[in-house]
């Protein structure tokens, strides 16, 4: 059955797109991560210009953020004075990040900021994760080792500290920010909720503890994405709501799946399984970038309105 | 001389036209199904000659950038933009055109897309122009919006002539025109000019209308949305 996405002015086959959104949901059910890293690049290889798929994904991550956020508060797994103050920064973020995509969309080179910026993205965290799992899958046969809770470092040495009782920490407010505001940016030119940069900054960077990250960090996705899709439909005119609605409905049903899978799979190897995954979309956008294309001309994006 | 022209004139007063032609609509509805269509073209001429159509979408300003390798990444270089531009353009004919029809006949009328009069804008030397010309219309070939050889028109006993010409789902709206001209011996000698008009409808078109005319509002409904929908699936969640 095709359908024809409105803003998007192309016609897609629906199941081809409900599938993406069920795969991408039931991976991010498994693994506990938004999937919009994953999404975004597969609308782009499905033949979405890049500029509405960035758009409708932050759309549809407002979605499965309020939708993961309640199971993790009703556990009370939400620290929110930080998910505040990490969304007072993810907002001014994702504001500047949607005036920086207008401007390189006016110059023409937002296609390839996306790109370079998925490029860089997937590689560091696929191989991060790959190197990890092979790790835990070495770990699990030898006897483990105790780890520290957190480094103290000079980050605790910034001045205006603030108490986050549900997090057990005493830092500054400015660190919290700063990460508020470059995942902010990051959302609105990748189309991502950021989680997968969120999540080990909360933790490695914060300090803050494992049972609480996840749930803050949707907390705070909920309202960077909200402002990025509102910023991108005000501005740029890229927000797909038909696209988006197909996309959900697939994630929502994917998620089920997912939750229930990932109770009976074996987290490392799944995790590894993830990282190839990321790794393989990586590699294709890399390769695009790279190898010479058919034609040396292209049509200018969006000049025929 | 005088006696062939006024046998021709007496001929084309009693037919009344040398070339009639119709298509089988003149408005296409892109709506939440549409995968393309096609529409019927049909005609009939006084039986002289060959014809030729036009298929010709709106005007559009449209710009063409190269692709320029930077640290061995390929970037998005020079601009050239263009003015008058058809959306779309496809030719379709009875036989070979350069057979029947002169250059510069198509070149007045336009009749191929090495003819078209498209506008450069800026200055641009004219060796790059012809290079980001060319170019143009090779990616409009590309994406189906322009065809690549002539399409046939099929005759029935000397003088009625049909085809289907066939719209592609990505096909740019707005309005058409269907330009069909009676050619014989290396002139035009008549011409007939249909509209077409393809539009979005019904929900498409409504969307399409709130996100450009209302795109704030646009945006907040698309959250809205979006948290029902999260608010959906976690009951659903629970119950499962």
């Amino acid at each position: 059955m095709f359908l024809y996405l409105p803003i998007a002015e192309l016609s897609v086959n629906v199941f081809v797109i409900l599938g993406l959104g069920i795969g991408v949901g039931t991976l991010s059910g498994i693994f506990g991560v938004g999937g919009g890293f994953l999404m975004t690049p597969l609308l782009i290889f499905l033949g979405i210009p890049p500029t509405i798929a960035v758009g409708t994904e932050a759309n549809q991550i407002v979605a499965s953020s309020v939708s993961g956020v309640l199971a993790h508060w009703r556990r009370g797994n939400v620290d929110f004075k930080m998910g505040s103050v990490l969304l007072v920064g993810g907002v001014v973020g994702s504001t500047f990040g949607v005036w920086l995509f207008r401007l390189l969309k006016e110059l023409g080179q937002i296609d390839l900021v996306i790109m370079l910026s998925y490029v860089v993205f997937l590689g560091t965290i696929g191989s991060l994760m790959l190197v990890e799992s092979i790790r835990a899958m070495q770990r699990a046969r030898s006897p483990s080792r105790r780890r520290k809770l957190h480094q103290h470092n000079f980050l605790h040495g910034l001045p205006f500290k603030m108490r986050f009782r549900r997090s057990k920490l005493y830092i500054s407010v400015l660190l919290p920010l700063l990460i508020g505001v470059f995942v902010g940016i990051l959302s609105a030119i990748m189309g991502v909720g950021g989680g997968f940069v969120m999540v080990p900054a909360m933790i490695y960077l914060l300090g803050m503890p494992t049972s609480v990250v996840v749930g803050t960090s949707l907390f705070q996705i909920i309202f960077v994405t909200a402002n990025a899709t509102f910023l991108q439909a005000t501005f740029n005119q890229t927000v797909d709501v038909v696209l988006a609605i197909i996309l959900l409905i697939g994630a929502v049903i994917g998620a089920q799946i997912g939750t229930r899978l990932g109770s009976k799979l074996r987290g490392e190897q799944l995790r590894g399984l993830l990282a190839l995954m990321v790794l393989t979309v990586c590699g294709k956008i890399l390769f695009d970038l790279l190898v010479t294309p058919e034609d040396l001309f292209i049509l200018a994006l969006g000049s025929g309105h | 001389m005088l006696l062939t022209m006024l046998t021709a004139w007496t001929a084309s007063s009693v037919r009344a036209e040398p070339v009639i032609v119709d298509l089988s609509r003149n408005f296409v509805a892109i709506t939440a199904g549409f995968t393309g269509t096609e529409v019927l073209l049909f005609g009939t001429t006084d039986g002289r000659g060959e014809v030729v159509v036009i298929v010709e979408g709106p005007k559009e300003n449209t710009g063409v950038r190269r692709k320029e390798k930077v640290a061995g990444i390929w970037v998005n270089g020079r601009q050239v933009n263009f003015t008058d531009v058809p959306a779309f353009y496809k030719i379709l004919s009875t036989s070979d055109l350069d057979e029947w029809l002169p250059l510069p006949v198509r070149e007045e009328n336009q009749i191929g897309v090495e003819y078209l009069d498209v506008q450069v804008e800026g200055d641009v030397n004219e060796a790059d122009a012809a290079e980001y010309r060319a170019a143009l219309i090779r990616n409009k070939q590309r994406i189906g919006h322009y065809g690549k050889v002539e399409g046939r028109l099929q005759v029935t006993d000397g003088r009625l002539f049909r085809s289907t010409v066939h719209f592609p789902a990505n096909v740019p709206v707005g309005k058409y025109q269907i330009r069909t001209h009676l050619v014989d011996k290396g002139k035009i000698i008549s011409t007939r000019t249909m509209p077409l008009t393809i539009n979005k409808v019904g929900i498409e078109a409504e969307v399409f209308r709130a996100a450009h005319e209302h795109s704030a509002l646009y945006g907040i409904a698309a959250i809205i949305i979006a948290v029902l929908a999260g608010l959906g699936g976690n009951a659903l969640f629970r119950k499962g």
